[in-house]
Formats: structure tokens, C-alpha cells, sequence
């Protein structure tokens, strides 16, 4: 086997195994931590399909800035098992519900797909800063301006939000 | 192959060891420079002039005793300045520090590698650093702890805005984001960045200050309000290490400052100097060397010359100042670029 396979089963395995433990651990913080672990492991993914780019914003959007204010809130409410109040029965019974439901579409959805292999993903140049950039730019240029001003609402949004009161 | 991971190898290793080195010595230098401020002698104990005083620092810390609460996490308490120090170490990689030797027919490039996106992973590095401090802060279960890890992550997110911002006009004016690539353009044609991009070499370094916790963004650790703060409850070398990633980073800082704005490992007329081969290289490299050392300098002068700033002035000017000002700079360069044709 290659080594890059070797790595591409690494990487799925802590990816797979830290996502499951950001919900099987109690602890909130943990939890965090793990989640950023998963990230990780799907950033070293982009790395093996040579998107660099994507692999690097991915780390220092959700690794570095996201997964910071996450970690802030949860430190900030300083959560622990001590103080975790008692869940009732009845949304962990609609939880279980909905997460079937989700599953089974998932799993509807998934049946029907074909497994496909890539063209060589691996030796192409479509995810360098370079190409994405044209394509970005160029192809995609009208959703690209669309979703900024999406996100320049949220933070309008978001600063309205925190004003206490509007003079 | 064999020969590249080697070499590969051998040059990690050395830059290992550099940054360990310059930041032992960075520890030494800023109890003097901080005594020549102060019209003192500063440490002149061990060896001729204190020099030894970072080996005696070192071996006080390893045989501290070492203290870990009971009540704090074990596992995360040990990560945190373990973090601190990966993160601080890992920036290095990217940074040209210097040209291509020739040994017989071979050329050895004085980088580890030069990824297209350089930059971009420095930054990547610099924001992954903040969880160092803050698992340290929130693992030690003190309030003061807790406060400076938050103090810190919050300082070190808004400033990082600011710094992107910086950059994003220094890549529309080279057009690349390897770092590599920089240090070629300020070499062969017109003058080093800064000449291009004051405006946005000041805000960079202004948040360089604020990325590495540096007076008169050393808040913290603010030990007036503080106590310690995020490494309060350290004790021998994982507070060590705690210190050591702070020097580690402002000794990374400073190479990435000069490689961006100061023409990396060119040296000022480089065309004139009737140098060549591999002699022109080891000048680069120490000139390379003398900024790093230069900026080293600046961050202890500023550290005891200026106090430190209040919390809020600190959040306004990283806000409302820092980031009105890059986002100006990038439209400045924008138009400059279209005005003078260079899109």
C-alpha cells in the first residue's frame, strides 16, 4: 500500500474515533477539544487530495478562530458534571426520535448512491490557492458576493444583538 | 531520495536547535536590555558577563519542584504548555532562512519547504497557538487562571482580524503567498515591502505585539490584577515552557517581520556586493540573522519603555483603530495598483 493510504486510514480512524467521542464525553470542554481534533484530521484529508488552501482556512477558520469562541462560551459558563441540571425524559425521548429519523434518511439517501472514484484528485491542481481563486472568481463570482453580504448581515446582526439598548 | 529526507532532517534539527538557542539567549538579553534601561547591571554572576545565566536559568527550572494540582485536569494540564511549545516551534518550517547552498553539484535551499501557501500557514500556526494558554488556564481550575486564558484568547482573536487584513494587502501587492517567492521578488526588482506597505507593516507589527503577549499587550498575565495569570499554577518546567514559547514566538515574529518587509535574506544593493556563491549566501544568511536580532531588540525596547494598556483600550484599539485602518490600506493599495496600472 501506499503511504498516503496508510495516512488516509489514520486520519479517517481519529477523525471518526474524536467525533464520536465530542458526544460520548460529559465534559463539555473535552468535548470541544475533541471536535478540534476531528477538525484536524479532516484538514490532513484536504492535505492528502492536494488542496493545501482548503486544508489551511479550514484549520484557521474552525481550528483557530470557531472552535476559540466555542471554547470561550462553554469556559465562560464553566459547565461541568456537577452542575449539569437534570435532563428530563421526554427530550431525550424526542432526541432519540429524531436522530432515527435522521438516520434513516441518511441511510435512504446513501443506498442509492453509487461509489465512485475520483478522477486522480490526488496529482490534480484543482484545490491550490491558484485555481480556486479563478474558479472563485470567475464561475462562481455572483453566489461568491451573495454569501458576503450574507455574512455581513449576520455581523450587523450580531452587533445588534449585543447592543443593550439603541440610543 | 534518501539524501533529501536527510538533509531534510538535518535542517529541521538545526532550526530546532536555533530557536532554542536564540530564545535561551533572548531570555539573557532581555534581563540586560531591561537593566541598560534601567541604568542597572543586570545578571553578571554566571561566566563573563552573566552569559551562562540562560544554562543556570534552565537547570533551576528542571530542578524545581514540580507542583499539579489536585483538583485540575492531569492530562490537560500537561498539554497545555506542551501546546504552547509545538505551536511556537512549528512556524519555523516555512520562514527562508537564507539561499541555496552549493555543495559539489547540489543545491540545498536554506528552507525546510516552501509551500504555496506559506502565509497562510503561519497564521494557521500563530492561531492554533492561543489554545496552548487557554487549556493551561482552564485545566489549572483558578479563577486567575481561567481569566488570563480568556483574557488571552479573546486579545489574541481580535488582533488576528487586524494582522490578516495587514497581510491581505501585502498579497495583493506581491501576488503570491509563498514566502519563498517574497523574498525573491524583494530581491531582484525595487525595494523591500516595507517601502510598498508602511501603513500595513505598522498594523502588522502593532498585532505581532498582541500575538505574542508582549508589553503593552501583556495583559494575560497581568500580574497587578492577575496574580499570574494564565500560569499561575505552573510551577518548574512547565512554567518554563510557558516562558520559553513567549520568547520562542517573538523570535519567530521577528524572522516572519523581516521576511515579509524587510527583503528576508537580501541584503540592502545586494547587486553591487562582489560576493558569489556560497560566501554570498552565509552573508545573507547572517545579514538574515542581524534583522531577526534587530526586531528581537525592538520587542524588549518597546516591553520596558511603554506600560501596559488598560483592558478596554486594548479591545478599542484592536477594533475600532486597527481594523478601519487595514481594511483602508487594502482599498489604498487597491486603487494605488489600478492607478498605476499593476492589475
Amino acid at each position: 500500500m501506499l503511504l498516503s493510504q496508510y495516512l488516509f486510514f489514520f486520519l479517517s480512524f481519529v477523525a471518526v474515533l474524536s467525533a464520536l467521542m465530542v458526544i460520548l464525553d460529559k465534559n463539555p470542554v473535552h468535548s470541544v477539544l475533541f471536535l478540534i481534533v476531528t477538525f484536524f484530521a479532516i484538514a490532513g484529508h484536504y492535505l492528502l487530495l492536494n488542496a493545501q488552501f482548503l486544508a489551511v482556512t479550514h484549520i484557521i477558520v474552525y481550528a483557530g478562530a470557531i472552535m476559540v469562541l466555542f471554547l470561550y462560551v462553554i469556559m465562560m459558563l464553566n459547565l461541568n458534571k456537577e452542575i449539569e441540571p437534570h435532563k428530563k425524559n421526554i427530550p431525550k425521548v424526542a432526541a432519540v426520535i429524531s436522530a432515527g429519523v435522521l438516520m434513516m434518511c441518511l441511510v435512504a439517501l446513501l443506498k442509492g448512491a453509487e461509489v465512485q472514484m475520483l478522477p486522480a484528485a490526488r496529482n490534480s491542481n484543482i484545490g491550490l490557492v491558484d485555481s480556486l481563486g479563478k474558479v472563485l472568481f470567475k464561475e462562481y463570482m455572483l453566489p461568491f458576493e451573495i454569501s458576503s453580504v450574507l455574512f455581513l448581515a449576520a455581523m450587523v446582526g450580531a452587533v445588534f444583538l449585543s447592543k443593550k439598548e439603541i440610543h | 531520495m534518501l539524501t533529501f529526507i536527510i538533509y531534510k532532517s538535518i535542517l529541521v534539527l538545526i532550526v530546532f536547535l536555533i530557536s532554542l538557542g536564540v530564545a535561551a539567549y533572548a531570555t539573557y538579553g532581555e534581563r540586560k536590555v531591561a537593566a541598560f534601561m534601567q541604568d542597572r547591571i543586570g545578571p553578571d554572576r554566571a561566566g563573563p558577563f552573566g552569559i551562562f545565566q540562560p544554562l543556570a536559568d534552565g537547570l533551576k527550572m528542571f530542578m524545581k519542584e514540580e507542583i499539579i494540582p489536585t483538583v485540575s485536569n492531569k492530562f490537560l494540564f500537561i498539554l497545555g504548555p506542551s501546546l504552547a511549545m509545538l505551536t511556537a516551534l512549528m512556524a519555523g518550517v516555512v520562514v527562508p532562512w537564507g539561499g541555496k547552498l552549493a555543495i559539489g553539484d547540489h543545491y540545498y535551499p536554506l528552507q525546510i519547504t516552501d509551500i504555496n501557501i506559506g502565509i497562510l500557514y503561519v497564521f494557521g500556526v500563530v492561531s492554533f497557538g492561543v489554545y496552548g494558554i487557554m487549556i493551561g488556564g482552564w485545566a489549572s481550575n483558578n479563577k486567575y487562571s481561567l481569566l488570563g486564558a480568556l483574557r488571552a484568547s479573546s486579545q489574541m482573536i481580535s488582533y488576528e482580524i487586524a494582522m490578516g487584513l495587514a497581510i491581505v494587502a501585502l498579497v495583493m501587492k506581491t501576488g503570491t503567498l509563498s514566502l519563498g517567492e517574497m523574498v525573491a521578488q524583494q530581491g531582484t526588482g525595487g525595494w523591500w515591502n516595507i517601502v510598498y506597505q508602511p501603513l500595513g507593516f505598522l498594523i502588522f507589527l502593532i498585532c505581532a505585539f498582541a500575538e505574542t503577549n508582549r508589553a503593552p499587550f501583556d495583559l494575560p498575565e497581568c500580574e497587578t490584577e492577575l496574580v499570574g495569570g494564565y500560569h499561575t499554577e505552573y510551577s518548574s518546567m512547565k512554567l518554563g515552557f510557558y516562558l520559553f514559547a513567549e520568547y520562542i514566538n517573538i523570535f519567530i515574529s521577528s524572522a516572519v517581520i523581516s521576511t515579509l518587509y524587510f527583503g528576508g535574506f537580501n541584503l540592502p544593493f545586494q547587486s553591487h556586493i562582489p560576493l558569489d556563491g556560497n560566501w554570498l549566501v552565509i552573508a545573507q544568511t547572517a545579514f538574515f540573522f542581524g534583522k531577526v536580532i534587530f526586531f528581537i531588540f525592538f520587542f524588549m525596547w518597546v516591553r520596558w519603555t511603554i506600560p501596559r494598556f488598560r483592558y478596554d483600550q486594548l479591545m478599542n484599539l484592536g477594533w475600532k483603530i486597527l481594523i478601519p485602518l487595514a481594511i483602508f490600506n487594502i482599498l489604498a493599495t487597491g486603487v494605488l495598483m489600478y492607478a498605476l496600472g499593476k492589475v
